[in-house]
């Protein structure tokens, strides 16, 4: 019971991240442009992170693709293929609540699933390289369960 | 200094000079009464008194001299009451001087003070070559327990202040010390999200620190081999993490294996021929073993789930590992050849990073449950587990060659969102779950690895 309760709440807190952390992307890189005027190249990783969503998130330990952030996965695939010519890593990174090993081999899993969902919405395996950075590179610096659900995440970053 | 050549021929007549560590000879010196029986105090219980214990500097002739013979002192006191094992005695409180002491000890002298043990000793500087005479006491029965004479060049000071400490050890505690041994590890310093982490390298009390790498790539996990020349680790060179090995004498850095896709946590076979490691193929992480000769590699375990931080057993027989294959991550200990798993942890919390200690006795690992790491120890069926220290974030343990010390790292939390506070330190710890103490290195430190005795 509480641990569903707890699950609940969890992700209606990083459903409300995931807006956050997109928004507050988006504004970053608009603002970084060098054209400026909300000029987006398309294909780029601006137009990823504002018209798309550039990461989902995970559950602690998991590295299965949450039901809430299919969709983020199914709307890269598409923009894939109307982008054919870009690359992307898929990069999968884990919390600190956890080993430096395990969280590493956690990260590969957590790409790896992402990228399989990827292949499976028609992009060529070969336009997608994976790594992982496991518990040693996170976005959120704090040391919170916001912070750490915002660090359970596979971002594609276009090479 | 006056006739180093005489003196060392006195003592080249008596016995042969025996190679202790590079560079370093050592030759008994003779006593009238070197004991063979005397004090040796016990300390398999868990936890003991420590020895009192007296380390006068050493004399020597000349400031030169004499401030080395300080050095020396200080070096094996520092070691000896940070074991936690001896309670070196404040020098302030001695009545014999050090060249009074080195000539013939008053015994008296020391025992007023309580000391259980004496040591004395005498250093000759002649240019860059360093002569160490040193003597360690029974004060009871006021005979010599050993006596030794050190020759190297002078720039191997520490490493001698450290095999007399061993020698002091050994000696009062019946078992091999650790002191002289290096602790390879990680480096960490920078912005937690653009952290640059090198690998470097100390003695054992944080002395001597030098990194091996410059932080272009991360580095993790460095593991020593069992003749401490070369150490495997896992590096991001080209933005594609493997395992690698860096030879410490050349500095040459080599991949290992050909995998296709990630390696990581390696650990060297007791013999030194292979390297065990876990490798990502499809969504799987698997144990592998590669044998260093012939670069071939064996695949160990196939199951569903992440296998990973392999280790053997000291005997080689046995290999102890972390696996998520139950649902959660728990240890397993298997046959090296991959055969006969069984599950060992079975208490509250996950169990990660395990390492078998030398002696064979005990499994050290990381326990996380309830919000808080833990480091522990249990034997190698899972029975007797015991946590030995607890806190917000803490793993990676290593044991010291004698298996009577672990070192591991413990982190700090982020106090805001900008991770102010955040911090990661080298503790070491006795088994027995007392002494706890930090190991003072220049920036922030995680992953470390004892060394084999280097004597």
């Amino acid at each position: 019971m509480s641990t569903a309760k707890t699950l609940l709440s969890l992700m209606a807190a990083t459903g409300l991240l995931v807006a956050c952390s997109n928004t507050e992307q988006a504004a970053v890189t608009a603002g970084a442009g060098a054209g400026g005027a909300g000029q987006i190249r398309p294909g780029s990783q601006e137009d990823l992170v504002a018209n798309v969503g550039d990461r989902v998130f995970f559950d602690t330990d998991r590295s299965t693709i949450r039901a809430d952030q299919r969709t983020v996965l199914d709307r890269q695939a598409s923009w894939m293929q109307q982008n054919a010519a870009v690359q992307v890593t898929v990069e999968g990174h884990a919390d600190e609540r956890g080993t430096r090993e395990y969280n590493l081999a956690l990260g590969q899993r957590r790409a790896n699933s992402a990228r399989d969902v990827l292949v499976a919405g028609g992009v060529a395996p070969a336009r997608i390289q994976t790594i992982s950075y496991g518990k040693d590179r996170p976005e959120a610096l704090g040391s919170n369960e916001d912070a750490w659900a915002q660090n359970r995440r596979a971002v594609t970053v276009v090479r | 200094m006056k006739t180093p050549a005489i003196h060392r021929r006195a003592l080249f007549a008596s016995a042969a000079a025996t190679l202790v560590a590079p560079g370093i000879w050592s030759t008994p010196l003779p006593a009238a009464a070197q004991g063979t029986g005397g004090t040796v105090i016990d300390i398999t219980r868990a936890r003991t008194e420590p020895i009192p214990i007296a380390v006068p500097d050493m004399a020597g002739a000349g400031p030169d001299a004499q401030r080395m013979g300080q050095n020396i002192a200080r070096v094996i006191v520092n070691n000896l009451r940070s074991s936690g094992l001896f309670r070196p005695i404040e020098r302030a409180a001695f009545i014999q001087t050090p060249e009074a002491a080195a000539q013939a000890p008053r015994f008296q002298d020391w025992r007023v003070l309580g000391a259980v043990a004496l040591t004395t000793g005498r250093v000759e500087l002649s240019g860059d070559r360093l002569r160490v005479e040193f003597r360690l006491w029974d004060i009871l029965p006021e005979q010599q327990a050993l006596g030794t004479a050190y020759n190297a060049t002078a720039s191997n000071w520490r490493q001698i202040a450290h095999i007399i400490s061993d020698d002091i050890y050994k000696r009062l505690l019946g078992e091999d010390g650790y002191f002289n041994t290096r602790v390879a590890y990680v480096s960490e310093s920078g912005p937690r999200d653009r952290r640059t982490r090198r690998l470097a390298i100390m003695d054992q009390d944080g002395e001597n620190h030098r990194f091996l790498t410059d932080g272009q790539f991360q580095a993790l996990t460095p593991r020593f081999h069992p003749n401490a020349t070369q150490i495997a680790f896992m590096s991001y060179l080209r933005n594609e993490p493997r395992v690698y090995l860096f030879n410490l004498q050349t500095g040459r850095q080599e991949v290992l294996g050909n995998f296709g896709g990630m390696t990581l946590s390696p650990r060297f076979s007791p013999d030194g021929r292979s390297v065990i490691l876990s490798a990502i193929r499809g969504g799987d992480a698997s144990i592998f073993v590669v044998d260093l000769a012939s670069r071939r590699e064996r695949q160990l375990t196939n199951a569903a789930g992440l296998d990973v931080s392999p280790c053997f057993s000291p005997d080689g027989q046995q290999i102890v590992f972390n696996s998520d294959r139950g649902g959660d991550q728990q240890l397993y200990v298997m046959d090296a050849n991959g055969g006969g798993v069984r599950r060992i942890s079975f208490g509250n919390g996950r169990y990660a990073t395990p390492v078998w200690s030398p002696r064979g006795d005990l499994i050290a690992f990381t326990r996380i449950g309830r919000g808080q790491f833990a480091i522990g120890v249990m034997r190698p069926d899972g029975s007797g587990e015991r946590i030995l220290s607890e806190g917000w974030s803490m793993e990676s343990p290593t044991f010291a060659p004698n298996g009577r010390v672990l070192m591991f790292y413990r982190e700090t939390p982020a106090r805001d969102a900008r991770g102010a506070g955040f911090s990661a330190r080298i503790s070491s710890i006795d088994i027995a779950g007392f002494n706890e103490r930090q190991v003072v290195t220049p920036n922030d430190a995680t992953d470390p690895s004892w060394s084999p005795l280097l004597s």
